[in-house]
């Protein structure tokens, strides 16, 4: 491998890995305050990337500059960001809150159920194929400019920084930052009082804002859109988050970014078809030598149903 | 544990055999089962016999399998491997059916070997991921597994046995009532098996190992042993359905078949049903696939005759909407009844006492 062609990988892997880890961070919020492996969010992020794909296409034709496109991507971005969160914050407040109390395999299921319910959603917003995203900075995506980056890869980055910036600021300044931290280290939150319910809320809707600037993020980069993306992308994630330690931030977007770089490598030197396999394998490996994953804190194996 | 302790422990309940009867008559009877619906149903039946593989995992040792799918898979791949005309092996169904039993239980052993340290929700993580490392080996390995068209044509049982003249194998392909006899055959065989484990020594200990693997262990129960065994027998379960159903399309088809969807699918089917129950597993069955496998195509069937030629554009169908039925129904029923349509008893009194 040459060294722009390594380079190239490099630059590659970290911005999708940027955005891998955002949403593994939800995965991780999640897990880390209700204990929940929340299979949905993998599609609520995909229907953020809906959302953005209508936005832009109805905002495409005035992008006339790509600085206005590029503020558009950013408007677009954060709108998405409260859907995906206010989406994430709906289906705790329907589905899980009522199970709290519930053994943890009733959640579980749900949350599959919700899953196939957005995808669902997804299908008939999208349709069954993959739809191009549309491309409003010029050429952002065209090969020409791919030596060693290119304009997609610098929208994704000014996407992912600014968010994983902000959420170490939240987590390390404000008092929900805190105690946020405090409980992913201690012990998940159980009580059933007015204040647990409001900061699960919370959780959820920090964990869907960052989906939802990642969905937008993980568009530009593939360029298109299927309503199956949620799954893959998803799965991804998810890996990432158990691989650094699931219920820890930074764990996840280290993870985010060992997974983004592990699948960028794997492509080149095994073949894109391969990369999943790699990515899986490695997760498989990392578990059975480190089961808490890299950041993760041994806890108490719980009672399952 | 649901079964009675009773003399006639293969009868756990009244109903069981009444429908096995009728499901045994009803080919007679009605002649469409000779045709696309004996294919159905055969469907059906075979994913039956892997959701008890799964219930054993899941319902019985209380350890979350997302990755059922790629036991089907390895099993579906491995008969076809020792069977198709172009591999110079061809050693017939029977001979391959039983070496897909054993790959599959020992893949099961290999997967279950180093994961047996992890959490519940680790376990289900890596199970899921296994899933889709077996999905993408089965795509990409083209000279071993033929990559995204499957490997096939798989010969049906009995090929070239000649009774009274016929070729069996050929009576196979004419008619689906011979595949549908044998999937009712094997599922059967499987319940009164599981049965019987149930009862043993071993399906005690694994029902131990749930409720309280530190107490299990306390008693002699060695955990590991006995979670490897549930590994084992669901995997080589799982692969039994697997090389059941490859011979019955004569081909593995698309590998993606066996991918995470199919593994979730057959769970919700366990649960729907009611986790660690043998009838409760085949109700949420026939259920789940029966509506997604025979009900659908029939429905949309009949809703195209219903409308107007104008509507062709986008019909309505069953089809468009299923993974969100599928998705309420799994919601509605976790919320208001989570130990499922025929629960086991133990399960359901243990549910209902720590809602309170």
């Amino acid at each position: 491998m040459t060294l722009p062609a390594f380079l190239q990988q490099c630059v590659l892997g970290l911005t999708s890995g940027g955005f891998l880890g955002l949403i593994a961070v939800g995965y991780t919020l999640v897990y880390g305050t209700v204990g929940l492996i929340h299979f949905a969010h993998g599609d609520v992020v995909m229907l953020g990337g809906c959302l953005a794909v209508g936005l832009l296409s109805l905002l495409a034709p005035f992008a006339f500059d790509p600085l206005v496109g590029w503020l558009m991507i950013v408007l677009v971005t954060i709108s998405c960001g409260f859907f995906c969160g206010g989406l994430n914050m709906a289906i705790d407040r329907l589905v899980y809150r009522p199970l709290r109390q519930a053994p943890p395999l009733a959640p579980l299921v749900s949350a599959v159920g919700v899953s196939f319910i957005l995808m669902n959603v997804g299908l008939l917003w999208l349709g069954s194929t993959d739809q191009a995203f549309p491309d409003l900075v010029t050429n952002a995506g065209s090969p020409a400019l791919r030596s060693p980056v290119t304009m997609a890869d610098l929208v994704v980055l000014s996407l992912v920084l600014p968010a994983l910036i902000g959420l170490a600021i939240l987590l390390q300044r404000t008092r929900f930052g805190r105690s946020l931290r405090s409980v992913a280290a201690v012990s998940r939150v159980t009580t059933p009082t007015g204040g647990a319910d409001q900061f699960i809320s919370a959780t959820f809707f920090l964990g869907g804002f960052l989906g939802g600037v990642a969905s937008v993020a993980a568009s530009i980069h593939t360029a298109t859109i299927n309503y199956q993306m949620g799954y893959q992308t998803g799965l991804y994630a998810l890996a990432a988050a158990v691989l650094g330690g699931i219920g820890s931030v930074p764990g996840a977007i280290v993870g985010g970014l060992l997974v983004g770089l592990i699948r960028a490598f794997s492509t080149v030197v095994l073949g894109p078809r391969w990369a999943a396999a790699a990515v899986f394998l490695v997760l498989i490996v990392i578990l059975a030598f480190r089961p808490e994953g890299l950041f993760g804190q041994k806890r108490r194996e719980r009672r399952p149903a | 544990m649901s079964g009675r302790l009773s003399d006639r422990w293969w009868l756990a309940n009244s109903w069981e055999p009444a429908v096995f009867g009728l499901l045994a008559v009803a080919p007679l009877i009605i002649p469409e089962f000779a045709g696309g619906l004996g294919g159905q149903f055969t469907t059906v039946m075979i994913l039956g016999v892997a959701a008890l593989g799964l219930n054993v995992m899941v319902g019985f040792t209380g350890l979350l399998h997302l990755g059922i799918a790629a036991f089907l898979g390895i099993g579906g791949m491995t008969l076809a491997i020792l069977t198709v005309p172009t591999n110079p092996l061809e050693i017939g169904f029977l001979p391959a059916v039983l070496a897909s039993v054993g790959v599959t239980a020992a893949v099961g052993l290999f997967l279950g070997a180093p994961t047996l340290r992890l959490r519940g929700d680790y376990l289900a993580v890596v199970t899921l991921v296994f899933g889709e490392v077996v999905r993408a080996l089965l795509c990409n390995l083209e000279q071993i597994t033929g990559g995204m068209q499957g490997l096939g044509p798989v010969p049906p049982p009995g090929a070239g046995v000649i009774v009274g003249g016929v070729d069996l194998g050929r009576s196979f392909i004419v008619d689906a009532r011979w595949f549908y006899y044998l999937a009712l055959a094997v599922l059967g065989a499987v319940v009164l098996l599981l049965r019987g484990i149930e009862r043993s020594a071993l399906g005690r200990a694994w029902i131990a190992v749930r409720e309280d693997a530190l107490a299990a262990a306390t008693l002699g129960i060695s955990v590991t042993r006995v979670r490897l065994s549930a590994f084992a027998i669901a995997a080589a379960i799982a692969g039994l359905a697997g090389s059941l159903s490859v011979a019955s399309l004569g081909t593995t088809g698309d590998p993606n078949a066996f991918g995470f969807n199919r593994s979730v699918a057959i769970l919700c089917a366990v649960i729907l049903g009611g986790l660690g129950s043998i009838p409760g597993t085949l109700v949420g069955v026939a259920i789940l696939f029966g509506f997604d496998i025979v009900v659908i195509p029939w429905a949309d069937g009949w809703l195209q005759q219903l409308q107007p030629p104008t509507w062709r554009t986008e019909p309505l169908s069953l089809g468009s909407w299923r993974l969100a039925l599928v998705g309420v129904a799994l919601i509605v029923m976790m919320r208001f009844r989570p130990e499922g349509l025929v629960p086991s008893r133990r399960l359901a009194a243990e549910l209902h006492e720590a809602r309170q």
